[in-house]
């Protein structure tokens, strides 16, 4: 299937138009999208050290994700909201951008593993510390891809 | 000698040069700069948090500062080495950003007030380290901490965009400001 008449109609919707038109509002929703991904961060992070026997080491492991896990969605929302009008202003350059789909690949990869796999591992409080240790890892590991990828459209 | 000329003193030196016009090394040190926030913003987040009472409220202080602030303070270590680097790379323009003045304002500003928490607020922490919502000036130091790195963050973002730069026009306020040098005509 060619998605790309689908890449060209979202670039030419009324957000999308409204923010290549203005010399602000890319960088300003941008900056913003930089705050959501260090809130990401601090609500990932400090769940998956802890996960590695690292961080808060005298809280539980379901203690620790729960506490996290609003900042964790909150991080979330502000990505969607800010990155879908940047996404929206560039649809057709990402489209051509192998760092968008490999990011894409990887934030759909992050979404699914952090609420269904990890988050339950976390919450169970019976998890081996093998299997702990590779899902905290884990999660590093693609949200960093994420996060890079992320960076790496604008080089392009 | 005057910052202005030590700016163009380093811009002189071929590393800085070489790193600028490199295809590699300097998209490298940026995206590390960014990507560093997650850990250095990030656990700094999480304290703050605590500190305002709204998060990890069950931690005493205490615990959630000799926890995070060493990975907090490592994030911090890679920000100041890629920032140096980085501001090596251009010196001149970057010394002369409206944006990157503002920074180190705001830099400047949570920096004293870090030293503020640790030298003076967290002086009586045992009297408060278990309670949800610490006191007042605990949770003002916390909110200035989160308000100030949100502006260097975003004014960081900004010191890309030439809106302000001295080689394009500009109002009097932002010549003053950014300290552009204008040519003898």
């Amino acid at each position: 299937m060619d998605l790309f008449p689908i890449f060209d109609a979202m670039e030419q919707t009324w957000l999308a138009t409204v923010i290549k038109e203005s010399l602000w509002y890319f960088p300003a929703i941008e900056a913003v999208h930089l705050l959501g991904l260090a809130m990401l961060g601090g609500a990932i992070l400090v769940v998956d050290l802890r996960m590695l026997g690292l961080g808060l080491r005298e809280q539980t492991i379901p203690d620790v994700a729960a506490a996290a896990q609003r900042w964790l969605v909150a991080a979330i929302v502000i990505m969607f909201a800010t990155g879908i009008p940047l996404f929206l202003s560039e649809a057709v350059k990402c489209y051509f951008n192998t760092s968008f789909w490999v990011k894409m690949g990887a934030l759909l990869t992050g979404l699914i593993f952090t609420f269904a796999v990890r988050n339950r591992v976390a919450a169970s409080g019976s998890a081996s510390p093998v299997v702990l240790k590779l899902a905290g890892s884990f999660s590093i590991a693609v949200w960093f891809v994420v996060a890079a990828a992320g960076r790496w459209i604008g080089f392009s | 000698m005057s910052l202005l000329s030590f700016a163009e003193w380093l811009d002189t030196h071929a590393w800085s040069t070489a790193l600028h016009e490199s295809l590699y090394m300097y998209p490298w040190i940026e995206s590390t700069h960014v990507l560093t926030l997650m850990l250095f913003a990030g656990t700094l987040i999480i304290v703050d948090l605590r500190l305002l009472g709204v998060a990890f409220r069950e931690v005493p202080v205490s615990e959630m500062t000799r926890r995070m602030l060493p990975w907090t303070v490592a994030g911090f270590v890679i920000m100041v080495t890629t920032g140096v680097l980085l501001f090596y790379a251009i010196p001149v323009r970057t010394y002369q950003s409206l944006w990157f003045r503002i920074k180190v304002v705001f830099l400047v500003i949570a920096g004293i007030n870090a030293w503020w928490m640790h030298r003076k607020i967290m002086a009586n922490k045992a009297e408060w380290d278990t309670t949800p919502v610490p006191p007042r000036p605990a949770r003002s130091s916390a909110a200035l901490s989160l308000t100030s790195w949100a502006v260097v963050i975003v004014t960081g973002r900004f010191i890309a965009y030439n809106w302000f730069d001295c080689d394009r026009p500009q109002p009097d306020w932002v010549i003053l400001l950014a300290g552009c040098v204008l040519d003898e005509v």
